[in-house]
């Protein structure tokens, strides 16, 4: 028994494959999942073509053509090579995750959702900035949009279902659906229930590393005025 | 080259843009990749150069220089200088050529390639367009009128033309994408989420392609499948091709575009040499899905990477010898 069951993998198609460490959010499994994926992107294994780590899981996209043999699919051979890192415990030093105190505004005029969720859950706003700003959170995966980082949990009484349809949001927009909090990243639809904005730029298209957050950092928000985001956004601070 | 009529949707696309997802940063890449390649290897240039994939309505181009174009894919009868141009042929064309696209035949996209190196972005490794960020192509995004796109490399082949407008290249390719409308798949890691019946309502009845069709996705029209669970999916990697089941019962299947991860159920998935076949559908197509096992979906597609690295390696010799020939 070694670190790493139990998992299950299964093919994603013809041309990758899923290692699931089970169908849950939890932060020892989705540790797990990021030193298996730091292992396997530190190796660089040519076969390799994409590495996509969530929650729970890694899926690992893998070169077909170079891995099959007539004896052997490549599904097979793949499957070996990361069965081989999964017998072991993997002796990596933990990747140095990054930090970050992340300004929010949450007037009602970037927080449109704000008086949605105070009536839903019985809070006033304060209590939902209060709330919100008082827990470092995980970003567990990126999706959805280029930059677009899923963070958790939070506290159970912000909780609240994302719309049933989503909506235009602005670049920055601070939301919640269920236990996850998340910024957008540029301008996009969303259905996630927004209570704040960040003049933080969370993707910038020209930079080598065009994304701010990567899995395993950690966030935490403050509160700012609306004078404070003009001046975050007008580069005076 | 210069863009005089702006079509509905053209960019640039390669194979796409791997590596970066664990960023969010999703794939792009053409919707028909056997097409898009296809068009490269005729004209002998690598399998992964940047292609312009066009919709229609078609952007109108005038070459303001020669070239040696190729395009591949659905038909929309292309024309030059109004004269109809072969699809999956090297064509060679004249200065102040003006190529259209006139009608919808077959198909819902082309690919064009040409045969000098374009000034591009790459981004993140790949030329292909991400509309959402507005990134990698032509400057991220799809092809507006007056936009002018520089070749690196000139090409002097006016001996070749021979005050032609343009002259048809004496070879082609014999295998182009196919219309079956059979679309094979291998069961998702949710298939067995789905009730037997849903299973093999799934196998037997035909799905529509609906007007929600995109290089994100097609919504497909069926009747509705059942699942055996109500268990919630937490949000994991889903690809090209992953055939997911909406909360309504319906199917959508992702396609080029599609984000990096996703929640819903993940009950089949399209195999990758089928992938260019549902590239070139459209709404109100329809399509049945049949079941395969993995060693033949791999084989299919290891045997369309030979035919094509095969076929480019030809093309690239005969390219050499013919210009060789004319110049």
């Amino acid at each position: 028994m070694n670190a790493y069951q139990p998992y299950s993998i299964f093919p994603l198609g013809d041309s990758a494959l899923t290692i699931d460490f089970g169908n849950i959010i939890s932060e020892d499994i989705n540790k797990k999942v990021l030193q298996l994926f730091h292992h396997l992107k530190a190796v660089a294994n040519k076969n390799i073509v994409d590495l996509v780590p969530a929650y729970s899981s890694l899926t690992v996209y893998y070169d077909v053509a170079f891995l099959h043999h007539s004896d052997k699919t490549a599904f097979e051979a793949i499957t070996e090579i990361l069965e081989e890192c999964l017998s072991r415990t993997l002796n990596i030093p933990e990747k140095q995750n990054k930090y970050f105190d992340i300004p929010v505004c949450y007037s009602k005029k970037f927080g449109i959702d704000l008086n949605y969720l105070s009536d839903q859950n019985h809070l006033l706003i304060e209590e939902i900035i209060e709330i919100h700003t008082s827990k470092i959170y995980k970003v567990y995966m990126l999706g959805f949009l280029p930059g677009f980082t899923y963070m958790g949990e939070v506290d159970q009484r912000i909780s609240i279902a994302r719309k049933p349809t989503p909506v235009k949001l602005l670049a920055g927009a601070v939301g919640i659906a269920g236990r996850q909090t998340g910024i957008y990243p540029l301008e996009s639809p969303g259905g996630w229930q927004i209570i704040g904005r960040t003049p933080t730029k969370v993707f910038r298209k020209e930079n080598k590393c065009p994304v701010l957050f990567y899995p395993g950092d950690e966030v935490k928000f403050h509160s700012i005025s609306e004078d404070e985001f003009e001046n975050y956004q007008a580069g005076r601070t | 080259m210069r863009i005089t009529r702006q079509g509905v949707l053209d960019t640039v696309q390669d194979l796409g843009r791997y590596g970066y997802q664990y960023l969010g940063i999703n794939c792009n890449g053409a919707m028909d990749k056997f097409s898009m390649q296809l068009a490269n290897t005729l004209l002998g240039k690598d399998l992964n150069s940047p292609v312009f994939e066009i919709h229609f309505p078609a952007s109108q181009i005038l070459f303001e220089k020669e070239t040696i174009i190729c395009i591949t894919g659905g038909d929309f009868l292309p024309t030059i200088n109004d004269q109809p141009i072969p699809l999956d042929r090297p064509i060679a064309i004249s200065k102040k050529s003006i190529l259209k696209f006139e009608k919808m035949q077959t198909g819902s996209r082309c690919y064009l390639s040409i045969f000098n190196e374009m000034k591009l972005d790459k981004w993140m490794n790949s030329y292909s367009t991400n509309l959402k960020s507005g990134t990698g192509g032509f400057m991220g995004r799809s092809l507006l009128k007056n936009d002018v796109i520089l070749f690196h490399n000139g090409l002097n082949i006016s001996r070749l033309l021979h005050e032609r407008d343009y002259v048809v290249f004496p070879w082609k390719a014999n295998d182009v994408v196919d219309t079956r409308n059979e679309i094979e798949f291998l069961i998702g890691s949710e298939w067995h989420w789905l009730t037997r019946d849903a299973q093999e309502t799934f196998q037997e009845h035909w799905f529509q392609i609906t007007n929600e069709a995109d290089r994100m996705g097609y919504q497909l029209a069926g009747p509705t499948l059942e699942c055996r669970t109500n268990e919630q999916l937490i949000s994991s990697a889903v690809s090209f091709g992953t055939v997911q089941l909406l909360p309504n019962g319906q199917l959508i299947v992702l396609m080029a575009d599609h984000q990096t991860a996703g929640g819903y159920p993940r009950v089949a998935q399209i195999i990758s040499a089928h992938l260019s076949i549902l590239g070139q559908k459209k709404p109100n197509d329809v399509i049945k899905f049949k079941m395969i096992s993995l060693e033949e979906a791999e084989r299919k597609i290891v045997n369309q990477k030979k035919y094509l690295l095969q076929l480019q390696i030809a093309c690239k010799f005969k390219m050499e010898e013919f210009l060789h020939a004319h110049l």
